[in-house]
């Protein structure tokens, strides 16, 4: 059944790579072709659906009638969208380079070999990532708490009142924290695999020419990993657009702070199963779509340019 | 000290490695690029960082130990004189005639289907894009890496509606199919498999004549076992922990998986005739992560490895 449905290969498409060159064959598709089946049923055809929908209008009279771009205008002149945009973004530009550094530098120092203990290192500081955005929400979120949470028991400890971590101002604050502390061994970890294939053989190069520490670093480890730092800064900023999970539940602690429009996703979402706004729902996500897909385009491009 | 750092954890480097026998032998030892001399200064820097890791889960142990009023009479981070662990697992186990045994089992179900699904059609798309050249090869990169920029939201809401008409919402089907799908996992397994599988290998098998489908079950699929378990367990985690799917696929607490159930239970405290109930909320979660944590601590030695034959390109 394998060379039945092979097929004759016309010369000089074949792409250069690594291997000797392969022959296009129709196989491909047996192994390939459940991933896309289902891929086509849960990614392609909501998307498909999602552009349909947001170019119509649910209404009382009528049923569905097409008003073309007319939601995506509405989109650009809503001000509760653009507040929940720049919030993600705030967000996204802070809270993403103070994960990506703290989990870069433990992952430069484990790597290093200079610790103490380092796989206990490696696999607790990884380990908040087995624990679900439910669970670690539920617990920052007591622990922000005055009722029995920590920042409480200083305040009574200490006679003092420290801000509250719930209260508008610092909401934005406590929620990067939380996403912080999840993801932080993650992308430590992804740095720590790409640090682990480096050659051996340029650091005792370096050595050598009597290279320092900081040298080895810069020269040597930081250009070998450029591609872990671009994919762990894309899923970041993939992340910090999607926003959901940490503010939907903290929202029933801090009910004052956290709005029903507070990040796009849970605009879109309480525009969708409270507001039966399905369509309007439908633009507002494709909307976000296509900033994330720009704006993580332009960092893999950017990121691709400084290799060259 | 570890395994990690015994011969074969860094690649290309062709001399031996010295061993941890031969260099306690030695009584001082050599500090070499490859084994430089410890730092107590960074050790207690990077030691922050592990603070601030480990303390919400020590607070979390902590707090499971104590009754309700434990928890608002004491200090966050100590025990409380009554040590009610036990008591509160049995009541997190028991309370609303044992609706947490069914969102677990409703979760391992979601976990067994939806992450041993789609870490299988990742082993063999992944294995297909690093060992075949097939037409439109490139199409089905572009379109999967493009797609995982499309946010949650605008997924939900149209497989909600879709899935409605199918009459799939508020079953378990309307949890698992969207999470067979893992493109991180495709990615990973494509690396992988093309750095665990020699072509020679193949085309050996080939000669054979030996079928395609035959030759990836008996002779590649036990070289990718390290990428299989690392991918298996980050879409264990993926299911493990999806909030956002189920909230909007179900309606029916009994096809809640834990993660639905735990956010029910700490909002009953807020809803009118509502019973807090945060001891329960609390020990919940703990036996909530109690088993992922255990996989990966028991697996890491196979995922460590997937994983960095993974990060090569």
């Amino acid at each position: 059944m394998a060379t039945a449905s092979a097929i004759a290969e016309p010369p000089g498409t074949t792409t250069p790579g690594r291997r000797p060159p392969k022959k296009r064959r129709w196989i491909g598709w047996g192994f390939m072709g459940p991933f896309m089946v289902v891929f086509a049923l849960v990614f392609l055809a909501p998307i498909a659906y999602s552009i349909y929908l947001s170019l119509f209008r649910e209404q009382m009279i009528g049923g569905n009638t097409f008003v073309g771009l007319e939601n995506y205008q509405n989109a650009f002149s809503d001000s509760q969208f653009w507040s929940a945009l720049g919030r993600v973004s705030i967000f996204l530009a802070v809270q993403v380079p103070i994960m990506l550094f703290i989990a870069l530098l433990v992952a430069l120092a484990i790597d290093s070999g200079r610790l103490y203990g380092k796989s206990f290192f490696r696999i607790s500081i990884f380990l908040p990532y087995a624990v679900p955005a439910v669970v670690a929400t539920l617990m920052w979120g007591f622990m922000y708490g005055t009722r029995f949470g920590l920042v409480g028991n200083i305040n009574d400890a200490f006679g003092i009142s420290l801000p509250n971590p719930l209260s508008p101002e610092l909401i934005l604050a406590s929620i990067a924290n939380i996403v912080t502390w999840e993801f932080v061994g993650y992308n430590m970890l992804i740095f720590y695999a790409a640090l682990r294939v480096i050659d051996p053989s340029l650091y005792e190069a370096a050595e050598i020419d009597g290279a320092s520490q900081r040298r080895v670093i810069t020269a040597i480890k930081l250009p070998a990993i450029r591609g872990a730092l671009v994919i762990a800064t894309i899923f970041s900023i993939i992340g910090s657009f999607q926003l959901f999970n940490e503010p939907s539940i903290l929202q029933n602690l801090a009910p004052n702070a956290i709005t029903t429009y507070f990040t796009p996703n849970m605009y879109a979402f309480s525009l969708s199963f409270s507001g039966q706004q399905h369509n309007y729902a439908a633009t507002v996500a494709i909307v976000m779509g296509l900033i994330t897909m720009v704006i993580a385009y332009a960092v893999q491009l950017r990121g691709m340019r400084k290799a060259a | 000290m570890s395994t990690s750092t015994t011969p074969g954890a860094r690649k290309g480097s062709g001399r031996p490695l010295i061993t941890l026998s031969s260099a306690r032998r030695h009584p001082r030892r050599h500090h070499t690029v490859e084994r430089p001399r410890r730092s107590p200064l960074l050790t207690a820097l990077t030691g922050l960082v592990l603070i601030y890791s480990l303390v919400p889960l020590l607070w979390l142990f902590i707090n499971s130990t104590k009754t309700q009023e434990g928890l608002f009479g004491s200090f966050g981070l100590w025990f409380h004189s009554d040590f009610a662990l036990w008591d509160n697992v049995v009541d997190t186990l028991t309370y609303n005639d044992g609706i947490f045994v069914r969102w677990l089992l409703n979760t391992v179900l979601y976990v067994v289907l939806g992450a041993g699904g789609a870490t299988f059609l990742a082993v063999l798309g992944g294995y297909a894009l690093a060992l075949f050249n097939f037409p439109g090869k490139r199409a089905v990169f572009a379109i999967v890496i493009g797609a995982v920029a499309v946010p949650g939201t605008a997924l939900a809401v149209p497989t909600f509606l879709m899935f409605s008409e199918m009459g799939l919402t508020n079953t378990p089907w309307a949890v698992i199919i969207p999470t067979l799908i893992s493109p991180f996992g495709l990615y990973l397994m494509w690396v992988y498999s093309s750095e665990a599988i020699p072509t020679e290998l193949l085309e050996a098998a080939r000669v054979d004549g030996a079928g395609e489908f035959s030759t990836f079950f008996r002779v590649s699929l036990p070289l990718l076992g390290p990428g299989i378990v690392t991918v298996l367990l980050f879409t264990m985690v993926q299911s493990w922990n999806n909030y956002f799917l189920p909230l909007i696929m179900l309606r029916d607490s009994s096809w809640y998986p834990l993660t639905l159930g735990l956010n029910a239970w700490n909002s009953q405290a807020s809803t009118v005739g509502g019973e807090a109930i945060f001891n329960l909320v609390i020990t919940g979660s703990l036996l909530t992560i109690v088993p992922l944590i255990t996989a990966f601590l028991l697996l890491q030695r196979y995922w460590r490895s997937g994983l960095t034959a993974g990060s090569v390109k």
